[in-house]
C-alpha cells in the first residue's frame, strides 16, 4: 500500500474509533439513565468517569515503547470487545449483581481507559508520516467530526432501530474491523501478526453472535413489542416480569400487560388505598394481598399509626426485584426495607386459608382476571376468606378494571361483594397510562368518618374525593351475575368487554 | 425429581435394547405400575383357599367391605349408638370404587370422583352434605347452599373435536341444522321425561333408583337398549348419538349398544338437583375425588375400619352369623361373631362367600382402566382453556379429568391427570382377560398414544404413570336387569345378613351405594334388636 493509502486508512480508522467512542460513552450514559434513574446525574457521572478514565489511557500510553501498532490494533480488539458488549452485560447482569454501580463504572473504566490510549498512540504512529500541525488538526477534525455523527446517529437511528444491545454490538463490530484493517494493511510491519488476527477474528465473531442473538439476551423481540427498552425481563415460574423505559418514564408489565406508568402510578396508588385507610383512624394493621411492587405499601406507610403491614404475593422475584434495584426502591421509598413491613410469598388464596390474624384494612391489588386462575381471586369464595381476616370495623379495597371499558366486570365484582353480604362503594379515578379505573371499598359496616389524609400526596385531596364516587351514565351500574368458582361469570364478562375495546 | 435416575436408566435399557434389535425407535418408559385392586387376595377367595380360623373375636355388627355403602352403613350404625362393630375391608384402604392416591404433586382419584347435586328425594345423602360442610344450610326457596370451593370450578367441561376443543361436552363445530332440531328435540323429551309423574305419582325417574315410578309404561323403556330406542324415536345424528353413547359409557361403563333405554333415560332425565348458588349441573369434586367422602366418612370411625381384612366365609347359625376373614397382616384367619352383618361388597363375591346364598344370574359388570398421569406441564390446546373433564370425540378413552382442577393456588405447575377408560370393545370377561395380560409398558403406549392425539409431545412432560385395573368396576344396567327378576332377588336380607352395594340399584353411583349402605344399616337394627 502507498504511503498515502496508508495515511489516509490511518485517519479514516481515527473517525471511527471517534465515533465509537462516542458511542459507548453515550450507551453507558443512557443505561445508567434507564437502571438507575436520575438521568441528569447518572449521565454527568458517567461522563466524568469516561473523560476521566480517557485521560488514565492517554496516561498510559507513555509506556508503550515498542511495537506502537501490534498495541494499537490489539487495543482496539479489547475496545471492540468490552465496549460492544457493555449494553448487554450490563442488561444482562443488571438483576443479578448485588451493587450495578460498581459494575457500571467498572465498565465505564476500562472502556474510557482504553478509548484513551487510542489517540495518543495513533499520533505516535501517525507522527512520522504527517508534519506536526497538519498531524494535529487533521487526527482532532476526524476525531470531532465522528462524534457529531455519533451524536446524532445514536437518538435518531441506533436507539429506535437496534436498541441499545444491538448498537452496542455493531458497534463493537466497527470498532474491531478497524483492528483488522490496519492489521491487513500494516502486515509486515507488526510482529506477531498470525496470533493478532485470531484474536480480533475471535472478538468479531463474538460481536456477531450477539448482534445476532441479543434477541434473546435483551428480548429484542419485546423491546419491539413494548415499543420501549426493556431493561430487565425475566421468566418467573409465575409470570414474565418485564420492565421498560423510555425517557423519563419507568414501567412494568407483567406477562406484558401493564402495571404501572411511573409517571402516574402515584394517582393508582392514592386512589387504592387512601379513600379507605383515611377513614379508618382506629387502624393499626394493614394487610396487601398482592402488589409485590411495594407501591400500594409505600402510600400505606404514609400513616405514622399504623403498626404492622403484611404484604403476601406470590412471586418472590417481584418483591426481591422492588426490594434491591434502586431505581425501583426509589419508586417505592423502599418500603420493604420499613421494619413495619412483613412480606411474605404466598397464594393469597392458601395463606388465607392458614391465616388467623385480623386486620383493619386489607387492599386487594391483583392483576386484571384475564384468566381462570387469576378470576378465582374475584370470586364470593374468595371475598368470604378475606372476611374472615377482616375487622368487623375495618375494610378491604379491591382494584377493579375500567369501569368505562368494562363496566360489567367492574359492576360484577361489586354484585360479588354485596353477594358476601359487604356494603360497598365504588369509586374510580383517572390514570392516564390506564384509562379511567375502578376500585371498591367494601365494608362489613358503612363506612362513615372524616377523611384524614396524609401530607405530601399529589392527587387526592379532601374537596375533590366526593367526585370519586360519582358515576356518569357510561359508566352506571348494569346488572350482572355473582362471580363464583363455578360460574367464572367475571372472567367471561372481562374476556367479552376488553375484547371488544381493542379490536375497535 | 427422585424418578428421574430410574426413569435415565430405563430409556438407556430400552436405548440399548433396541440397538440389539436392530435400532427400532426405543419406545419411551414411564415410571409407575399398575395398581390394586387386590388381585391375588380375591383369586385366593375365589379358590377357597384360606386356612382355618385360629382365632375368634366378637362385635355386635360385622361391615363387609369398605366401600362407600360399607362406610355409609358404618356412619349410621355410629350414628344410631349402636358403636360395636367392626368393618372389614379387603385393601388396606376402605374407599372401595372411591379409592384416591396421592403423590408430591396432588391427590388423584383412582375411580368415582364426583358427586352431582343430589335431588331432594336422596334426604340421606343431602344429610351428609350438610353434615359434612358440603352444604350450610338453606336459602329462602330451600335450596342448600353449596360451599363454593367443593363445587367444580368453572371451566368444568371441554371437549375435542374437529381440531380444536370448545366448552361443554356436546359437539357444536360442523353441526348441520338437522343435528341442532334433533338436539333441541331431544333435550326436550329429556326435560319431559324429568318432569314426568307416573300414574302411582312417583317421578319416573328418581335417584334414589327406587323411589323411581313403577308405571308399566315407563318400566317398558328397560327392554330395548338405549340405541334402539334413540332409533326408534328418529334421533339419528351422530353426533347427539356419539354424545349419549359417551354418557353411558361415562356412567355405566358401557355404551347405549348394551344399556337399557330406561337407564340411558336416566341419565338426562333423573336429576333435579338444586343450589342457592350453583347451576341444576353442577357437581362436588374434589382434588381425589370421592375419595374425600370415604375419608370423610372414615375417619371418625378410627379402629372400627380395618383394612387389609379378606372375607371369605358367612355363615348363620343359632346366635348370629360367623364371619370368617384371613388378616393379610398376620397372614392368619380369624372368624368374628356378630349378632348381625351388613354385605356391601358386590353381589358377585357375597355369592361366593355367603354360605346357603343362592346364586343370581345375569349380573354383568364393566372393566375399566383408570390411570394417573403425573405431568411437569398443564396440557393446553387449540381453542376453549384447559377444564376439568376434557374429552375426545373419536377416542375409546372418555378424556381426562384434571386433578388440580380445584386446587385454589394460581399457577400450579405441575398436574395429574386422571385418564378414564371404560374397556367395552368387546364382552366384559374378555376384556378382563386382555387387561390382565397387558404390561405396565403395554398400558403407557396405549395411554400416551391416546393423549398424544389432542397433545402432541405430552410423553415428554410425563414424570410418572400408574394404572388401576377394575375388573368388576361397575354394575351395568343391560336391558331386563334393573326392573328384572335378578335384581329383585338381590334384595331381600339371608338371615341376619343384610345386602348393600350399589350393583342392587343397577346403576353405581354414589347416592345409591350411600343410601343403599344407611338404609341397610337401619334394617339389620331392626331385624337383630
Ligand atoms: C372407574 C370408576 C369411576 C366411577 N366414577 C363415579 C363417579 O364419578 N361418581 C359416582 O357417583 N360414581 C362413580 N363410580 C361408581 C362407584 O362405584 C360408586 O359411586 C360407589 O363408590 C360404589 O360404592 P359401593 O360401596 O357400592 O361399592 P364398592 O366401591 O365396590 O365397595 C365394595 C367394597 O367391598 C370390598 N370387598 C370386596 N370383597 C371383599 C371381601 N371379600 N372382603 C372384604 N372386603 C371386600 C371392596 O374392596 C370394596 O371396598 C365409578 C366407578 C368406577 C369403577
Amino acid at each position: 500500500m502507498t504511503e498515502r493509502g496508508l495515511r489516509l486508512l490511518l485517519l479514516a480508522s481515527v473517525f471511527t474509533i471517534a465515533t465509537c467512542g462516542l458511542i459507548y460513552e453515550l450507551i453507558a450514559g443512557t443505561i445508567a439513565s434507564y437502571l438507575l434513574g436520575d438521568s441528569v446525574l447518572q449521565f454527568s457521572t458517567v461522563i466524568g468517569v469516561y473523560l476521566f478514565a480517557m485521560g488514565i489511557g492517554s496516561w498510559l500510553s507513555r509506556y508503550v515503547e515498542k511495537n506502537l501498532l501490534g498495541v494499537f490494533i490489539q487495543v482496539e480488539f479489547l475496545i471492540a470487545l468490552f465496549g460492544g458488549s457493555a449494553a448487554a452485560v450490563l442488561f444482562g447482569l443488571f438483576a443479578h449483581v448485588s451493587s450495578f454501580r460498581v459494575l457500571l463504572y467498572a465498565i465505564v473504566l476500562l472502556i474510557g481507559t482504553l478509548v484513551g490510549l487510542e489517540i495518543p498512540l495513533l499520533l505516535r504512529i501517525l507522527k512520522d508520516r504527517l508534519q506536526f500541525k497538519d498531524l494535529i488538526s487533521k487526527v482532532f477534525t476526524f476525531d470531532y467530526i465522528g462524534a457529531l455523527l455519533a451524536s446524532l446517529l445514536f437518538p435518531l437511528v441506533l436507539v429506535p432501530h437496534f436498541g441499545l444491545a444491538r448498537s452496542g454490538f455493531l458497534f463493537g463490530i466497527l470498532n474491531g474491523g478497524v483492528g483488522l484493517v490496519a492489521l491487513w494493511a500494516l502486515w509486515d510491519q507488526v510482529p506477531r501478526a498470525r496470533l493478532l488476527r485470531i484474536n480480533g477474528v475471535a472478538v468479531l465473531a463474538l460481536l456477531a453472535c450477539g448482534f445476532v442473538f441479543s434477541e434473546r439476551i435483551v428480548s429484542w423481540s419485546e423491546a419491539a413489542a413494548f415499543g420501549e427498552d426493556v431493561i430487565f425481563s425475566k421468566s418467573t415460574p409465575y409470570q414474565r416480569i418485564t420492565l421498560t423505559r423510555h425517557a423519563d418514564d419507568l414501567r412494568l408489565y407483567l406477562n406484558g400487560n401493564l402495571q404501572f406508568s411511573a409517571r402516574d402510578e402515584y394517582r393508582y396508588h392514592e386512589a387504592l388505598v387512601h379513600p379507605g385507610l383515611a377513614r379508618l383512624p382506629h387502624a393499626r394493621r394493614v394487610l396487601v394481598l398482592g402488589g409485590g411492587d411495594g407501591l400500594a405499601v409505600r402510600e400505606i406507610l404514609r400513616y405514622p399509626h399504623l403498626e404492622s403491614v403484611t404484604l403476601v404475593d406470590l412471586d418472590p422475584a417481584m418483591t426481591r426485584l422492588f426490594s434491591t434495584q434502586e431505581v425501583l426502591t426509589r419508586l417505592n421509598h423502599s418500603a420493604f426495607a420499613s421494619s413495619k413491613v412483613h412480606v411474605v410469598n404466598a397464594d393469597a388464596f392458601t395463606w388465607l386459608k392458614d391465616n388467623r390474624e385480623m386486620f383493619d384494612f386489607i387492599v386487594a391489588d391483583f392483576p386484571d382476571p384475564s384468566n381462570f386462575s387469576i378470576g378465582k381471586l374475584y370470586t364470593t369464595a374468595f371475598y368470604q376468606r378475606a372476611r374472615t381476616a377482616l375487622a368487623q370495623e375495618g375494610a378491604m379495597v379491591i382494584q377493579c378494571t375500567s369501569p368505562f371499558v368494562a363496566p360489567k366486570s367492574f359492576w360484577c365484582i361489586d354484585e360479588t361483594l354485596r353477594a358476601c353480604g359487604l356494603v360497598t362503594e365504588p369509586y374510580h379515578a383517572y390514570v392516564p397510562s390506564f384509562g379511567e379505573w375502578g376500585f371498591i371499598l367494601a365494608s362489613p359496616r358503612a363506612l362513615g368518618g372524616p377523611w384524614r389524609l396524609p401530607p405530601g400526596l399529589r392527587f387526592l385531596e379532601e374537596k375533590n374525593v366526593a367526585s370519586l364516587r360519582e358515576f356518569p351514565p357510561d359508566m352506571a351500574r348494569v346488572p350482572t351475575e355473582v362471580n363464583r368458582l363455578n360460574n367464572q361469570a367475571l372472567v367471561r364478562y372481562f374476556e367479552a368487554e376488553w375484547a371488544r375495546y381493542t379490536h375497535q | 425429581m427422585k424418578s428421574t435416575r430410574r426413569e435415565f436408566l430405563a430409556t438407556a435399557g430400552a436405548g440399548a435394547a433396541a440397538m440389539l434389535t436392530g435400532c427400532k425407535k426405543p419406545r419411551p418408559r414411564f415410571s409407575g405400575s399398575i395398581l390394586g385392586p387386590a388381585l391375588a387376595a380375591g383369586h385366593r377367595m375365589r379358590d377357597g383357599s384360606f386356612p382355618p380360623p385360629t382365632e375368634t373375636i366378637e362385635a355386635g355388627v360385622a361391615i363387609v367391605g369398605g366401600g362407600i355403602a360399607g362406610l355409609a352403613a358404618a356412619h349410621q350404625l355410629d350414628k344410631k349408638g349402636a358403636r360395636d362393630f367392626l368393618l372389614l375391608e379387603l385393601e388396606r384402604d376402605p374407599g372401595g370404587n372411591a379409592a384416591c392416591g396421592r403423590n408430591a404433586v396432588s391427590a388423584y382419584p383412582w375411580g368415582a370422583h364426583y358427586v352431582p347435586l343430589p335431588n331432594d328425594e336422596a334426604t340421606e345423602v343431602l344429610a351428609l352434605f350438610e353434615e359434612l360442610g358440603i352444604t350450610r344450610g338453606r336459602d329462602a326457596n330451600g335450596a342448600p347452599i353449596y360451599h363454593e370451593e367443593y363445587l367444580c370450578a368453572d371451566p368444568m367441561e371441554r371437549l375435542f373435536d374437529a381440531g380444536r376443543w370448545q366448552e361443554g361436552l356436546l359437539p357444536q363445530l360442523g353441526i348441520g341444522p338437522d343435528d341442532r332440531r334433533q338436539y333441541e328435540r331431544f333435550f326436550a323429551e329429556m326435560e319431559t321425561f324429568r318432569q314426568t309423574l307416573g300414574a302411582d305419582g312417583r317421578h319416573a325417574f328418581a335417584i334414589p333408583l327406587d323411589e323411581s315410578s313403577r308405571d308399566e309404561a315407563l318400566l317398558a323403556l328397560d327392554q330395548a337398549t338405549m340405541a334402539a330406542w334413540m332409533t326408534k324415536r328418529g334421533f339419528t345424528s351422530k353426533p347427539l348419538r356419539w354424545h349419549v353413547d359417551y354418557c353411558c359409557r361415562d356412567d355405566y361403563g358401557a355404551g347405549m349398544e348394551n344399556i337399557s333405554a330406561w337407564a340411558g333415560v336416566h341419565y338426562f332425565a333423573a336429576r333435579r338437583g338444586r343450589a342457592a348458588n350453583a347451576d341444576h349441573d353442577a357437581v362436588v369434586t374434589w382434588p381425589e375425588g370421592n375419595g374425600w367422602l370415604a375419608r370423610r366418612l372414615a375417619e371418625p370411625l378410627g379402629q372400627r375400619v380395618r383394612g387389609g381384612c379378606v372375607v371369605f366365609n358367612l355363615e348363620q347359625n343359632n346366635s348370629g352369623v360367623a364371619v370368617d376373614f384371613f388378616d393379610l397382616a398376620r397372614q392368619r384367619s380369624v372368624r368374628l361373631r356378630a349378632r348381625g352383618v351388613v354385605c356391601a361388597a358386590p353381589r358377585f363375591v357375597a355369592q361366593r362367600i355367603v354360605r346357603g346364598l343362592a346364586p343370581v344370574t345375569g349380573l354383568e359388570y364393566s372393566p375399566w382402566m383408570v390411570a394417573n398421569v403425573t405431568l411437569a406441564l398443564l396440557p393446553a390446546g387449540r381453542g376453549a382453556p384447559l377444564a376439568w373433564d376434557n374429552v375426545v370425540r373419536g377416542s375409546a378413552s372418555l378424556g381426562y379429568v384434571v386433578a388440580t382442577h380445584q386446587n385454589l393456588h394460581p399457577v400450579p405447575h405441575e398436574t395429574v391427570l386422571t385418564h378414564y377408560w371404560p374397556l367395552d370393545a368387546s364382552a366384559p370377561p374378555e376384556e378382563r382377560q386382555r387387561a390382565l395380560t397387558r404390561t405396565h409398558a403395554d398400558w403407557c403406549d396405549l395411554i400416551v398414544a391416546d393423549l398424544a392425539r389432542v397433545h402432541p409431545g405430552i410423553d415428554a412432560h410425563i414424570r410418572n404413570l400408574d394404572v388401576w385395573l377394575w375388573g368388576h368396576g361397575m354394575v351395568r344396567p343391560v336391558p331386563g336387569f334393573i326392573w328384572g327378576e335378578t335384581r329383585q332377588r338381590m334384595q331381600p336380607p339371608h338371615g341376619a345378613i343384610v345386602f348393600a352395594h350399589s350393583d342392587m340399584s343397577g346403576i353405581s353411583i354414589f347416592e345409591e351405594a350411600f343410601t343403599r349402605g344407611t338404609r341397610a344399616a337401619d334394617s339389620l337394627l331392626a331385624l337383630i334388636s
